[in-house]
Parts: structure tokens; sequence; C-alpha cells
């Protein structure tokens, strides 16, 4: 119980972002209207995919320094939560789009950016499985996680100072912190943010453990 | 360490000259692919056009003249190779041979494109210092993507599945470089250059650090 106690958080924010979320006032703009409660789900997505995917690349990085297995099985999972917090991220914000700007995808520089990501890591996943061998298979992909994980961070930095964006914040739209994001909406934004991180970490644990037992029953240990 | 990259290049020009028809084939790869754009687009008279049909030409050829860096070498002779040089030695002369053929390859595909689709370019020594970066980033990112996919079992798909998100940051800085180049904007635009190197410094050091985790087996 004592080291479960982050797992009770995480549900408890969630649930808290949830139901403050829809019925808490949120203030009046014009074409957001209701949809800015998205706000406290589309956004944490992100904040969580990228905390998981930082994970995914430090034990990358440990792998390679230490050969130990367990690494790689971190690696791995922590690659695949972050995937599937991506598809969260973008079906969230496609429906966001839909209503705001009028379509399910625009050309925008953050959505170019995560379509970006969901190819490295598509990939990634792609030549995990084209290695059969085990030890092969965990020192390869480590290279190359850590190897797309700089250039995707150097994508993300460099492309905002390319294009304008429709997001709030960019090309001359004004940020949510600004004038949206109001005393009410923060309460509930921050602890919807780290609830989903810490939801997002729970997921990939449970995971890992799973890999883990798999391997323990493979080699009847 | 200087000593092993000189021999190690020269190593790979004696490969290159010894059977010329790799070189030979990319080459004529530029070229074909070039006439086929020429024959479906005939002039191109739209910038934007000509400068994305210029670089996806390029980048194809590109994967196809890096890709047999580290495919298409033998196990044996990689091996021998492994004996007697340092990774870093390995990794830094491939980048540097392949540096040099993408210049040759992208000189060619300039000039062969310029020829038949029509030049547009205003702004020539820009032009040709964003190729020169370009392929150097190009070289070097593509000799390790090459390096990790002769790993594995399908090793020519993964090259362009693996390479191509990851070439993204620097394709997308080069457009718009080779862009303002077209255009003949008056002022170069330093700050996309100093971006352009940056990207490059980072990618050779990723593969100078990386390099020694992946090539024995």
């Amino acid at each position: 119980m004592k080291q479960n106690w982050w797992k009770i958080l995480g549900a408890v924010l969630v649930l808290y972002s949830i139901i403050s979320g829809f019925i808490f006032p949120v203030p009046a703009q014009a074409i957001l209207h209701e949809t800015i409660r998205n706000l406290y789900f589309h956004v944490p997505m992100w904040f969580s995919m990228m905390t998981i995917l930082g994970v995914s690349a430090v034990y990358s990085i440990k792998y390679l320094s230490n050969s130990k297995f367990d690494n790689d099985i971190v690696a791995a999972q922590a690659a695949n939560v972050g995937m599937l917090l991506g598809i969260l991220g973008l079906t969230t914000g496609s429906m966001w789009a839909r209503y705001t700007w009028g379509a399910w995808w625009v050309a925008d520089v953050k959505l170019n950016g995560v379509a970006v990501s969901m190819l490295i890591y598509l990939a990634y996943f792609i030549l995990r499985g084209s290695i059969d061998e085990e030890q092969k298979r965990a020192r390869i992909s480590a290279v190359y996680n850590i190897f797309a994980f700089v250039l995707y961070i150097v994508f993300i930095m460099v492309l905002p100072r390319l294009n304008d964006s429709l997001h709030p914040g960019n090309g001359g739209n004004p940020g949510f912190n600004k004038y949206d994001l109001d005393s009410t909406m923060r309460t509930v934004f921050y602890p919807a943010v780290l609830g989903w991180i810490l939801i997002a970490v729970w997921v990939m644990t449970l995971r890992i453990r799973t890999e883990r037992l798999k391997r323990k029953t493979l080699f009847n240990e | 360490m200087i000593d092993q990259i000189k021999y190690l290049i020269l190593k790979e020009f004696k490969l290159e000259l010894r059977n010329k028809y790799a070189l030979g084939g990319i080459l004529l790869y530029v070229v074909s692919t070039v006439f086929v754009s020429y024959l479906s687009f005939k002039k191109i008279i739209v910038p934007a056009t000509w400068n994305a049909l210029f670089w996806i030409i390029l980048l194809f050829a590109s994967i196809n003249g890096v890709a047999k860096s580290f495919i298409g070498e033998t196990r044996g002779r990689l091996l021998y190779m492994y004996t007697l040089a340092s990774p870093q030695a390995v990794i830094i002369s491939k980048i540097i041979y392949n540096s040099i053929l993408l210049l040759v390859i992208s000189g060619l595909c300039l000039l062969v494109y310029s020829l038949f689709v029509g030049s547009l370019i205003q702004d020539i020594p820009l032009f040709l210092i964003v190729l020169t970066l370009g392929s150097f980033g190009f070289a070097s990112l593509l000799t390790m993507v090459s390096a990790i996919a002769s790993k594995s079992n399908n090793n020519f798909t993964l090259m362009a599945i693996l390479s191509f998100p990851i070439l993204m940051p620097l394709l997308i800085v080069l457009i718009k470089l080779s862009k303002n180049a077209i255009d003949g904007l008056e002022n170069w635009d330093l700050n996309y250059l100093m971006v352009l190197m940056f990207i490059n410094v980072i990618i050779i050091a990723l593969s100078y650090l990386l390099f020694r985790y992946l090539w024995r087996d």
C-alpha cells in the first residue's frame, strides 16, 4: 500500500479532472465555446507522452551502458504507452480541430510534429520486429531510439520557428494562459496533467510487469 | 585514428573504382529519375514545385547511394575491418566517403535537373552552400541508419522507414533555405544556416557516440 499511493493519487486526480472538467464554469469564448473543456483532456496527453517517451530514451541509454535486459523491456513498453498517448492526443485534438478550425486535420506544425513522432515509433517497432536475436534486438533498437529521440526533439524545437501555428500561443494567437486559463481552469488543468502522467506511468509499469512475467514463463524460472 | 580514417577512406575509393557498376548505377538512377520527371512535368515554372521535386529526387537517390555502405558489406569484410580499426574511425571514414559520394550525386542531380526541367535559382552561391550542407547531413544520417538497418532481416525497406521520419528536421530546413535561394532573397537567412549546421553537428556527434554499440554482433 505504501508504494501504491501515487497510483491512487493519479486515479483520484484524473477522476477529479473529469468530473470538475465537465461541471465547473469555464470562461465564455467566441469560437471555442464549451469545447474549451477539451483542454483538460487533450493537453495532458502531450505532457504525459513526452514524459513517457523521455523515460523510453533514458532506459535505452541505460541499456547501452549496462546491457541489463530489463532496461530494454522498460524502453520498449514505454515507447508502446507513448504511442497510445499519442493516438489519444491526436484523437482528442482532431475532434477539437473539427469544431474550432473546421477540419479533422489541418496543415499545422504541431500536427506535423506528432505525425513524425508516430512514424518514428512505428519504425522503431518494425525494427524490433525484424530482428530475431534478443540481445541484438535490444542493442540495435536502443541505438535507434536514442538517435531518433534526439532528432525528434530538434524537430519540435526547430519547426515552430519555421511556420506559424493555429495553436494558442503561436503565430499571434493568444496563449491560453494569458486570458482564457482563469483561476478556475487552472485548478482543474494542473491536477489533470499530473494525474494523467501518473496514470500513464501506472499503465507502463503494468505492461512492464506483464513482459517480465512472460519472460519468466518462457525461461521456466 | 587519423591514419586509420585515411586508410579506410582510401579503401572505400579503391573498392568503388574496382566495381564501377555500383557508382555508375547510382548516377544513372539520378539521370533517369530526372528524365522521368521531365517527361511527366515538362518545364516546371512554379518555384515551390521545382524545389520540392528536386529534394525528393535527391532524397531517394541519396538513400539508394548510401544504403550499400553497410548493407552491401560482406560479413567477412566487416569482421576484418573491425579487427583493424576502431569503431569511431570506421563510422567517420564512412561518413566522409559518403559525403563525397553525395556531393557528386547532388552536383549531377542539379546539373541534369536544371538542364531538363529548367533552372529557377536566382542565388546560386547560397543554393550551392545549402546543397553542400545538405549532402553532409544526408550522408551522416543515412550512414548511421544504414548501419542500423544492416543488422535486421529486411534491410532495404527498413532503410527507408527508419530514415524518413528522422530526416524531417534536416529536410524541412533544407527546403526552406533552398526556396530562399530560388527566390533570390536580399539577405541570407543566417539563422537557418546556423540551424542546418547545428543539425549536422548533432547527427555526427550521435553517430560518433552510438556507433560503437552497433558494430559488433
